[in-house]
């Protein structure tokens, strides 16, 4: 666990950098009361002697909860995210280790579909306060509008691939920075604390179908944009790789990682919501289970019939 | 309005259909069972513990519903419910219920904290079975408790708890069913289901330890060493000592205690006695009863102390009538 | 670099005393001998109290079925016969004898001289294996099964590969590594007696590249007396626990994998023995010695001289424990056999065995297991499992007792090589749980099968 919170670490300064104090104050409210939560539950409602606050899952969600959020929501959202997160998402089914799904992305999703105004007004990057800050279009936004409209030279609005790998773009915190994403991504990988199916299938799939979009009709935005906008690297590196809630074999790790590239695709350039990545994760939670119990690994000395 | 009215169609006429499936699924598919499983099944005590060896109480139900077509209850107990509940189940199916003595589970080590010196510590897997697989445990003793709580584990009537200042479990003897899930969990056979014995009364080797004597007084100072002594004061021929351990017969034992006196362990423990008054007062005192209590002695026959614990209900009769009259003397 | 194939962890290697020589070991003053040395039926004590024995005297036969005889290490008078405690933690059958000289049985030939194949003229296969069984040789890697029974294929199988295990994967264990340095072409000729013996041309050495030492001084002799050792290979192995495992092995050798159980390694052409069973047969063969010392290391991280000792079997642990520097006052627990799949031991009285390979002493600090916390389902022990299982899977099942579940789930195919646990980043004790469920298991197929016999 404190392996992905170091993880983060760059993805966390470069949210520093570009949306300064509003994003001190959002993971700070984020992560405090997610552990608060933790605590209290344990303590107080399951009444267990026991605290597992110090396991570091708390703080992880804590962390991954405010890298999804937008750098000037208002702290009372912020606890009610981090409520739904740690109590509905995690502690109502037992705790760490038997949540179907993914407790960041479960309070993430419950503030999407409840606030959407706020959670949907992202603040330009490279402003360094709190409120009042100047907002703007995602680049997500942008890709969704060329493709309702058809309209192919919207996308030129899109900001360089570089601004958007290095971060210079509007978004929530955590996913702006492709690159900082990346690195701890490499860092996890270095450690072995996951292995390379979940993130590869992921933007591989998301890759080759975004392409192929692309190719037939160009006001799809092209695939390598994709990639690096949105939620998508963060989704990839951190949120699906979620040990609770992915499969367990590599084999199912790459089925799972597949369907949610797909899902992901399918809800950009369909759905209503310009990002996909949450839902597409949180259904595919759903699925884990089932792929479990039919993807079993190859046994030793097992003959192919 | 209308959008009032379709709905109410709508859904009135789905809620039809719906009713006429269920009902006609519900001929076809009708299970034919014969009734008087349910209504055995209705007063067994529903704890679906297994004590039986079914599973379930419909299993059992359904077993009882089957032996009385053949003829006979006997041999099946329901062991939480005892004597009530079988003769419950016996007017239903319209036979006469057999007579059954009630029982306990007796944890058979006294090996305590202070009595038992630890010799290792274990450090795997809280749990009985593991511990047994790896050795003779934390104490030099391979037959004594384990004291992982499997057996706690086990019952399903918050019966049985480990005592901390021991490190042996306690049976809570009012509530104890008897249904036998401690003793079929634990990996050293030291829980016995015992009969519960005239008002409560029990004599019993609280000892499991097979080894040879100088082994058993190494690991342990509460350990029955196999010295014959309560055997040759044993008057009724009740205790028998095989590999390495004296074993009580809870049929034969007419509780007069003097093995308990005799043993120089203190390996045979009384339970539920008044206090003792001095020594020779209580000899003399219990001397009229025995004779009064004595049977036409049965054959003896050894049994290995090991297997008595699974040992199946006997005939118990002589030990509920000297009850009786034990009471009216 | 060749490996197997499914699996596996890289634990610390850790080979503290893997340059210090085989040091001979001194003679004890009183030697235990178990008759539960080897798997399968326990031998049968033939001498009894009072009894006058020498190096080399029967003092055990073989019992019923799979067993082995056992041999006196010493010479001495038999002090009892009963259940003393040994390294399974439990009181079991042996033979004490209090040690007065050192006289051997006659017939043991005591040189150090190389005996070749040419020397042996021609001895039949038959008598190869005769010799192998009357010597009471077991697999010495720590799974000790009875050697000459593996030397005889059953009808319908045929052995195309010996395989050596020099694998040595447990850490700290460098018994095997010293035996090669050092014994190298006694191991050369128990190999031919081995492809003798079961008529057959190929062998392997599989050595990991942790030893290059040994790797290059076998392939180097093989080269120089190419013609005098035909048909032997020295494989250099990837490092990877469990690679001395049997089926991981073959599948790291000759790239086939053992079906589950019931299936043996003979069924896909393949016998596998211990590189110390190698130079015992060696010794049975050619001296007529019975398996009456093995090499042993004695290491752990506070011990002054981490040594290997060729110790008398019967020897009680706390003399070799005093022979390698004493014991570190930090002990905190003493494993017979190495850190992955070794059992901690109850007391020092327990002797060495024919199955002991090694000696670990854990510093107090290394020898607690980390508070279990709850699983979250990271699958590394399904990645870590050089069989294929789901461990998680498996001790779930066992805590909710589904027998049926862990049958499904193959755990009777579990080499309880302890890699689950090992990887386990919640210190979960899965093995535990999986070794219960095996045995449950293992018992309720055996209760299965008497049933189906009494049937017909």
């Amino acid at each position: 666990m404190y392996g992905v919170c170091i993880a983060l670490v760059p993805a966390l300064i470069a949210s520093l950098y570009f949306f300064g104090l509003g994003s001190a104050i959002v993971l700070a409210t984020s992560v405090a009361a997610c552990v608060f939560f933790e605590w209290a539950i344990t303590r107080f409602i399951l009444g267990r002697k026991q605290l597992t606050i110090c396991d570091g899952s708390a703080i992880l969600t804590g962390l991954l909860l405010g890298f999804n959020l937008p750098s000037n929501l208002p702290i009372w959202i912020i606890i009610i995210g981090a409520l739904v997160a740690i109590g509905i998402g995690k502690m109502t089914f037992g705790g760490l280790g038997t949540n179907p799904f993914n407790p960041a992305l479960v309070g993430r999703v419950f503030l999407l579909i409840s606030f959407p105004v706020q959670m949907t007004t992202w603040p330009v990057s490279g402003q360094m306060g709190y409120v009042d800050v100047e907002t703007a279009a995602t680049p997500l936004a942008l890709m969704k509008e060329a493709i309702k409209t058809g309209d192919a030279s919207l996308l030129s609005n899109l900001p360089s691939s570089i601004d958007m790998l290095i971060g210079q773009t509007g978004g929530s915190l955590g996913e702006v920075s492709a690159l900082c994403l990346l690195i701890g991504c490499c860092f996890m990988l270095w450690r072995k604390i996951i292995t390379w199916h979940i993130p590869v299938s992921i933007l591989g799939t998301v890759f080759v179908l975004a392409g192929l979009f692309h190719l037939i009709d160009p006001s799809y935005a092209n695939p390598l944009q994709v990639i690096l906008s949105g939620g998508l690297m963060l989704g990839a590196c951190f949120m699906a790789t979620d040990y609770v809630t992915s499969p367990m074999t590599g084999k199912g790790q790459i089925i799972y990682g597949v369907a949610i590239g797909v899902l992901t695709v399918l809800i950009r350039d369909f759905g209503s919501y310009p990002e996909g990545m949450s839902f597409a994760i949180l259904i595919m939670n759903g699925f884990t289970p089932l792929i479990n119990t039919y993807v079993k690994p190859k046994r030793f000395g097992e003959v192919k019939k | 309005m209308n959008v009032i009215l379709i709905a109410v169609i709508v859904l009135g006429s789905i809620g039809l259909v719906a009713a006429l499936i269920l009902f006609l699924a519900g001929k076809k598919f009708a299970v034919h069972e014969d009734e008087r499983i349910g209504q055995v099944q209705g007063v067994l005590p529903g704890a679906n513990c297994g004590g039986c060896g079914f599973p379930g109480c419909g299993g059992f139900a359904g077993a009882c519903v089957k032996a009385a077509d053949k003829g006979s209850l006997e041999g099946l107990l329901c062991p939480v419910g005892g004597q009530p509940v079988m003769e419950q189940v016996a007017d239903i199916l319209g036979m006469k219920a057999e007579a059954s003595a009630p029982k306990v589970a007796v944890v058979r080590c006294n090996g305590t904290c202070e009595s038992r010196p630890r010799i290792a510590e274990f450090d795997g897997a809280q749990s009985c079975r593991v511990q047994q697989m790896l050795g003779s445990g934390e104490t030099a003793c391979a037959f004594g408790c384990l004291g992982c709580g499997d057996c706690v584990a086990a019952c399903q009537f918050d019966v049985i708890h480990m005592n901390p200042e021991t490190g042996l479990p306690e049976v809570d003897e009012e509530k104890c069913t008897a249904c036998g899930a401690c003793s079929k969990a634990c990996p050293r056979g030291i829980i016995e289901i015992r009969l519960k014995g005239l008002k409560n009364r029990r004599v019993v080797v609280l000892c499991n330890s097979k080894d040879k004597g100088a082994q058993t007084r190494k690991a342990c100072s509460v350990g029955c060493i196999a010295c014959q002594k309560c055997v040759k004061v044993c008057k009724f021929e009740a205790i028998t000592v095989d590999a390495n351990l004296a074993y009580i017969d809870a049929e034969k034992c007419k509780l007069c205690r003097k093995c308990e006196d005799e043993c120089p362990q203190n390996a045979i423990h009384a339970f539920n006695f008044p206090p003792r008054k001095p020594k020779v007062e209580a000899l003399a005192a219990e001397k009229p009863a025995a004779p009064a209590t004595e049977k036409p002695a049965a054959p003896a026959v050894e049994k290995p102390a090991a297997k008595e614990a699974t040992v199946p209900v006997g005939s118990p009769t002589g030990n509920v009538e000297p009850a009786k009259e034990q009471e009216k003397a | 670099m060749k490996t197997f194939n499914i699996g596996g962890v890289h634990p610390a290697e850790n080979k503290l005393s893997a340059a210090s020589p085989i040091k001979v070991a001194a003679i004890p003053k009183q030697a235990v001998f178990s008759m539960f040395q080897h798997i399968g039926a326990p031998a049968v004590p033939v001498v009894k109290k009072g009894d006058e024995v020498k190096v080399g005297t029967l003092l055990g036969e073989a019992g019923k079925g799979l067993s082995v005889p056992v041999f006196s290490s010493v010479s001495g008078k038999v002090s009892k016969v009963d259940a003393v405690l040994d390294s399974s933690g439990t009181r079991r059958m042996a033979v004490v004898v209090d040690v007065e000289g050192d006289e051997w049985e006659e017939n043991i030939d005591r040189s150090d001289k190389l005996v070749t194949m040419k020397d042996l003229g021609n001895i039949t296969a038959e008598e190869v294996v005769n010799r192998i069984k009357a010597a009471g040789i077991v697999g010495m890697g720590g799974a000790t099964f009875p050697t000459g029974v593996k030397l005889m294929p059953p009808p319908g199988t045929k052995a195309e590969a010996i395989i050596v295990n020099a694998v040595e994967c447990e850490p700290y264990l460098t018994a095997d590594h010293r035996l090669m340095l050092e014994k190298p072409e006694q191991i050369l000729v128990g190999v031919q007696l081995i492809k003798h013996a079961v008529n057959c041309a190929k062998a392997y050495i599989g050595i990991e590249m942790n030893k290059p030492d040994a790797i290059k001084l076998l392939t180097d002799l093989l080269k120089e007396k190419a013609a005098q050792y035909p048909g032997i290979e020295v494989v250099p192995l990837k490092v990877k626990y469990p690679q001395g495992g049997e089926k991981q092995l073959i599948d790291a050798v000759i790239g086939r994998q053992v079906p589950a159980p019931p299936a043996l390694p003979i069924n896909v052409g393949a016998i596998v023995q211990n590189v110390g069973t190698v130079y015992a047969i060696y010794e049975a063969v050619t001296k007529r010695k019975p398996l009456i010392e093995r090499i042993i290391t004695v290491t752990g991280k506070s011990v002054a001289q981490p040594s290997n000792f060729l110790a008398r079997i019967g020897t009680p642990m706390q003399q070799l424990i005093d022979e390698a520097g004493g014991m570190p006052a930090d002990t905190g627990k003493i494993i017979g056999g190495g850190p992955m799949m070794g059992r901690a031991l109850m007391s020092l009285e327990v002797p060495v065995t024919k199955g002991s390979s090694g000696l670990l002493l854990m510093t107090e600090k290394e020898s607690r297991r980390g508070e279990a916390s709850p699983c979250i389902r990271c699958g590394k022990c399904v990645s870590a499992c050089p069989m294929g299982l789901e461990p998680y899977l498996l001790a779930a099942y066992t805590r909710l007792k589904d027998w049926d579940g862990c049958e499904k789930n193959d755990v009777t195919s579990c080499i309880e090589c302890g890699s689950c646990a090992f990887t386990c980043p919640s210190n979960r004790p899965l093995l535990d749980n999986i070794r219960v469920a095996k045995q449950t298991v293992m018992g309720i197929i055996k209760a299965r099968h008497m049933e189906s016999i009494t049937k017909k």
